[in-house]
């Protein structure tokens, strides 16, 4: 046989024998075992002969084009670098306003609320559950009243607004309708997004109200509204951060995320929505954990599944429908309370590894989270983390910098088979609703924590300053403290709303929530009703609990 | 084991409920959106030595003293407290002076966490 018909793979046959062989016989490996965060197996080397057959054209492609596996974007961040959002609020109305207004004089242009456990939940500050958490993670909103203080002076036709909000999700977005309509802003040109992602609620993050079916018709009855009345607002952000942050896997945060937004587009077209007229409003939100190459073939592989999905499975026909466009938040989980500085560095490579996986938007978590909500200091260096990888470290230079690599192509192949495996077991349960009833998803999650911390117990995974490094001089950082006079405050406010605004209009507004929440009518019109006659969050969920009843969890150990 | 108020962050107590339960000590996990008056009604009714509670939202200087307060009222201060969570170091101390046993923050081990409680929770039926 002639030299020149040797395939790869005698070339790698060769390549074992005389040199890695003898290599080996020399110096052994270290002891291993050689596999990411996630238990996934790393290889020693990949060479073509690993991507054989692979057609680089079809699924690897160019940026900006089907299926997107190198970016959305023709440019990328030659263009325009990603958004750099950080999440932020606490206290009362009034201390968050001066804080967006500061922030938005100072350049930014776009907020992201975070609001405080019981809005979460829908509870009233004066709920007895609420004990204790008002304002402590977030900003309190009980009524419209807050919500036109939280907003006061900010012209919302010129900014654009995240709300990370789930279960009541259409209530604070109610809300920020009747405050955009109080300023005279249309609808139709108001900017934002709701997380109002429910099924990673009932997998993952534990913030849940109604039980799974009539949550996903009021998700529908917002994507159709919106369709309708604010055709630019993001209606879900389909969220795989919190899944991570549980403890699962790279993989099973690509798949369970992916199989939510399959639930969500399947129920739209199920309640008789044109895919195309609310897909392109479906955005995602994804954990970047320490695990570099892990988190960038994992960002690659979600656009190019969820691309096919798209056209090949929902026959959705535009190309905005196709593109997964997502936010990344870096591992809070990731982060240690030891040695807090180490967590920079941390964030530095999750920030890096979400650049090279081609986020559109991103969040660097602060040094100090294992402690405690982030002082200023902390939340500048973690805005500083972002700007040095935007502008110093040339990562934003060059569209999807790691695509042919031998190494990210396998791995980001391996990640999408992992996903689309989990995929396939959902669908034959009958979809992600009846796999969350049959507690799937939650218990290959449990499973998966259980499993990486004892692999940290038995020192088989490395966390510097925890398991290994470990030192007793541990330097002390300072940490914010919220003031306990904010509750106190906000349930004082609620009492006077309760004494001053019209019963009978509440009443009848609820009533006619509680109607159309029984029968078929969409929900939006009623929940702003309600909310414009300042009915509160938790008057207003406690209405719908009693037609679609509340979720209990079976707690799976 | 329990988490109290509206915090879902359960992944760390779920861990420390499965690693003391593996580790052979009769674990029993109340699960989410419990009341500091419901953690105290399992701990008398099912007559345990030690009650644990994890808390990553923040309230746990509200929280902690009032499981403390209740248990003490219903003739059960003999009952261990501990708890886990992100919780600051300065809350620690104070939390320890007002009767809470220990506190872990992330990073601690299910060994630390087995160890102690072997080690420090005495048993009420001796």
């Amino acid at each position: 046989m002639a030299k020149t018909s040797k395939t790869a793979s005698s070339e790698r046959q060769r390549w074992d024998e005389e040199t890695l062989g003898p290599a080996l016989g020399k110096n052994p490996e270290r002891a291993g075992p050689f596999t990411s965060v996630s238990d996934f197996p790393i290889e020693r080397l990949v060479t073509p002969e690993d991507l054989e057959g692979f057609d680089f054209e079809r699924e690897v492609g160019m940026p900006g084009e089907y299926p997107y596996t190198r970016g959305i974007h023709p440019t990328m961040y030659r263009g325009k670098v990603w958004t750099m959002r950080q999440f932020s609020g606490f206290g009362t109305a009034r201390h968050t306003n001066e804080r967006y207004r500061y922030l938005l004089a100072h350049g930014q242009t776009g907020l992201s609320v975070a609001f405080d456990l019981p809005t979460l939940m829908g509870r009233d500050s004066d709920d007895a559950m609420a004990l204790g958490e008002v304002g402590r993670e977030g900003v309190a909103i009980d009524s419209l009243a807050d919500m036109e203080t939280l907003f006061e002076g900010i012209p919302l036709e010129r900014i654009s607004t995240s709300m990370t909000i789930n279960s009541p999700a259409a209530i604070l977005f109610a809300m920020y309708l009747a405050v955009a309509e109080k300023q005279g802003v249309a609808a139709d040109r108001l900017e934002g997004t709701i997380q109002n992602d429910i099924l990673k609620e009932y997998i993952a993050q534990k913030e849940w109200i109604y039980p799974p079916r009539p949550s996903l018709r009021i998700i529908t009855d917002i994507m159709g509204y919106c369709a309708r009345v604010v055709p630019r607002w993001n209606t879900i952000s389909v969220s795989g951060y919190h899944i991570r942050e549980a403890g699962s896997t790279a993989v099973q945060e690509l798949a369970f995320t992916l199989a939510d937004g399959i639930g969500y587009v399947q129920a739209g077209i199920d309640a008789g929505l044109d895919v195309d007229a609310f897909a392109p409003r479906l955005s995602f939100f994804f954990n970047a954990h320490n695990d570099f190459f892990e988190e960038v073939g994992k960002l690659r592989a979600a656009r190019r599944i969820w691309a096919r999905v798209m056209r090949e499975r929902f026959g959705a026909k535009q190309e905005r429908s196709w593109k997964l466009r997502t936010h990344v938040q870096t591992a809070g989980c990731s982060l240690t309370a030891q040695q807090p500085y180490n967590n920079i560095v941390r964030v530095t490579l999750q920030a890096l590894a979400a650049v090279m996986g081609g986020t559109q938007s991103l969040h660097t978590n602060s040094m100090d989270e294992t402690l405690a909500l982030p002082s200023e200091r902390a939340v500048t260096i973690a805005l500083r983390t972002q700007q040095i990888i935007a502008e110093e470290s040339g990562a934003a230079g060059t569209v999807d910098p790691l695509g042919g690599s031998y190494f990210v192509e396998d791995l980001t192949n391996k990640m999408e088979r992992g996903a689309l495996d989990y995929i396939r077991r959902i669908d034959e349960m009958g979809g992600i609703v009846s796999a969350i009833e049959a507690g799937f998803p939650q218990r290959e999650i449990a499973e998966a924590a259980y499993h990486y911390q004892m692999q940290v117990d038995r020192k088989e995974k490395v966390v510097v300053g925890v398991n290994k490094y470990v030192a007793s001089d541990d330097h002390e950082i300072p940490i914010l403290k919220i003031d306990m006079d904010v509750e106190r405050e906000q349930v004082d406010r609620l009492k006077r709303l309760r004494q001053q605004r019209d019963y009978a209009r509440v009443d009848r507004a609820l009533a006619s929530l509680e109607a159309a929440a029984s029968g078929r009518d969409n929900l939006m019109p009623h929940i702003l009703e309600s909310v414009k006659a300042y009915a509160t969050v938790g008057e207003i969920c406690a209405r719908m609990k009693r037609v679609f009843g509340e979720y209990r969890e079976q707690p799976i150990l | 084991m329990g988490k109290v108020g509206l915090d879902g962050h359960d992944r760390g107590v779920k861990i420390v409920a499965r690693a003391l339960r593996d580790a052979g000590f009769e674990v029993i996990y109340t699960g989410l959106h419990q009341t500091p008056e419901m953690v105290v009604n399992t701990a008398i009714q099912e007559d345990v030595d030690a009650v644990s509670l994890s808390i990553l939202s923040g309230a746990h200087m509200t929280l902690l003293p009032r499981v403390l307060d209740l248990l003490k009222e219903r003739g059960a201060g003999d009952i261990s407290v501990f708890a886990g969570g992100i919780i600051p170091p300065e809350d620690i101390v104070e939390l320890k002076r007002a009767g809470v046993l220990e506190v872990f923050t992330p990073g601690a081990s299910t060994r630390e966490i087995i160890d102690f409680v072997r080690e420090k929770i005495p048993s009420r039926r001796s």
